[in-house]
């Protein structure tokens, strides 16, 4: 049983704006999705400050919105000068990986600015 | 007795009290890295009641300035993101000295128009014209590069953007000199109130016909004023001409002196720095990394103000309403708490867009991607088309604290 449940290890499902898909387990650690997706070697993410949510060039679409933290005033204010901000935005900075408790979807958007 | 080389030799040794961090002198000197570093280490929330343009805070290390930025609501941008305050015979305004809500909805108006998805439209039409400017420059004679490449290429993307009559297209580049000419940032009286009233008058008069003649034209296009007129944002802004003209002006100097001072810089870097052309000529994939790195080292604008709307303690240092706080951007790009070994152009750097050049936060450039796009077409180009671009003279720069650029380079440009 204990078998098992390690073995369960969930994956985040990239996908592109042209649609290409790739799948990535989560690995432990205390990262966030935006280090973890560089790491993996995803593209259409450009993370220009590194971090600190000033800058908006993470922006993601996320499926479940619910499985992460909620939207902080710095992360709401830079996601709001999004041309193609939608319902599910989310700056991948912002997100933690240790939230991602089940296979779940991302979807990048067309373009970082 | 060893005199001091430059007016500014006393930097580390003057009491920091008794320094104008705001002299314009500095920058025209290229000297300003050495106070700087010293601000950083000695006193990086510095308190400044010297000099025409005090008092005012300094904030010179990298984290300081993205924590600042961050909190907008006690960091204002109104009334002036500059040190110095809007004249009240010349106060224009626009959304980047506006705070929320007002800021956000002009801004995104105009945000479609810079979105890369949109640029991709116009980039083989720069790449045309940055070939052609390329392909009529003199060769083995010496010519200004600002004049012929830097300011031409960004007056014709200028004049593309807002889709402006062509041969009237010098008058933006114009405009722009005009606007960050205020004697009090430059410390030379260039231009008269009364010149630059005049100037804001003509601004008014060209794109008031031009929005005239576009009203409900029935074209479609992504110029920017037909989609400040589509805008419900935006859409009466000609009846307000204070927020008309500036920010018709903002536009015009962001998308003109900001990038054309990056151009420029970048050939001064790799003619100090021959190891890293070779770099880039080598593996032309070092392209947009060494843009990035092009706009860090230059960083065009030096610095971007803050006002205080209400007592609050930042680092220990209690500041008051209505103080003006000085973020310096080209102090930020120095710090090597953030960026390892600063003080060199390296092309191939680490994260190289992480820099301050763009500013943070909620008013963080709007063109990034523009500029970026701009230079690396003019780079991809330079580096098909010429053997070397060789400076011959020391490069004459602005004296001026809010942009960081030059007025000439002479060089001599060798085709393959």
């Amino acid at each position: 049983m204990t078998d098992m449940m390690e073995s369960v290890v969930p994956r985040i499902i990239f996908v592109q704006a042209d649609g290409s898909q790739s799948e990535v387990e989560v690995s432990r650690g205390h990262q966030s999705v935006m280090e973890f997706a560089l790491e993996s070697g995803i593209g259409g993410i450009d993370a220009d400050c590194g971090g600190s949510a000033v800058c908006g060039t993470c922006h993601c679409f996320v499926n479940d919105p619910h499985m992460f933290g909620a939207i902080e005033p710095n992360e709401e204010a830079m996601l709001g000068l999004r041309p193609d901000r939608e319902n599910n935005s989310r700056l991948s900075c912002q997100l933690s990986l240790s939230d991602v408790s089940a296979d779940t979807t991302i979807t990048l958007p067309e373009f970082q600015m | 007795m060893n005199a001091p080389t430059h007016p500014f030799a006393s930097d580390l040794t003057l009491p920091l009290t008794e320094i104008d961090v705001a002299d314009p002198k500095r920058f025209e000197l290229d000297c300003w890295q050495p106070l700087f570093s010293r601000l950083r280490k000695e006193s990086p929330v510095h308190y400044q009641t010297v000099g025409d343009l005090g008092p005012f805070w300094s904030i010179s290390r990298f984290d300081d300035i993205v924590e600042i930025e961050k909190n907008a609501e006690v960091f204002s941008s109104e009334p002036s993101i500059a040190i110095i305050d809007p004249l009240p015979e010349l106060d224009i305004k626009n959304f980047i000295a506006m705070d929320e809500p007002s800021h956000s909805l002009q801004r995104k108006a105009f945000q479609p128009v810079v979105a890369p998805k949109n640029l991709t439209e116009f980039e083989s039409l720069i790449r045309s014209r940055t070939r052609a400017a390329l392909e009529s420059l003199p060769e083995n004679t010496p010519f200004n590069w600002v004049e012929l490449v830097s300011r031409n290429l960004t007056t014709q993307m200028l004049a593309t953007l807002f889709d402006f009559p062509w041969e009237e297209r010098q008058k933006l580049s114009m405009w722009s000199d005009a606007a960050v000419s205020d004697e009090r940032i430059t410390g030379k009286a260039d231009l008269t109130l009364e010149e630059r009233q005049l100037m804001a008058v003509d601004i008014f008069e060209s794109f008031s016909k031009l929005w005239q003649e576009r009203l409900d034209d029935g074209v479609e296009s992504f110029d920017l004023i037909r989609l400040m007129q589509k805008d419900p944002n935006t859409k009466d802004l000609i009846n307000d001409p204070v927020m008309f003209i500036g920010n018709l002006l903002l536009l015009i100097v962001g998308g003109n002196d900001t990038t054309r001072n990056s151009m420029t810089g970048g050939v001064i870097f790799f003619n100090e720095n021959p190891s890293e052309l070779e770099k880039v000529r080598n593996d032309t994939s070092l392209i947009p990394s060494m843009v990035s790195e092009v706009i860090r080292f230059q960083t065009p604008l030096p610095h971007m103000r803050r006002t205080v709307t209400r007592d609050f303690e930042f680092k220990g240092h209690r500041m008051k309403e209505g103080d003006k706080v000085v973020l310096w951007y080209c102090s930020a790009n120095r710090d090597d708490d953030v960026i390892k070994n600063p003080d060199s152009f390296v092309i191939d750097r680490e994260s190289p867009r992480n820099h301050a050049s763009f500013g943070f936060g909620i008013h963080r450039c709007m063109g990034n991607r523009l500029a970026e796009m701009q230079l690396r077409v003019l780079w991809e180009e330079c580096l098909d088309l010429f053997e070397s671009i060789e400076v011959q003279a020391e490069p004459t720069r602005l004296s001026n604290n809010f942009v960081r650029g030059y007025s000439e380079l002479e060089v001599v440009v060798k085709r393959n």
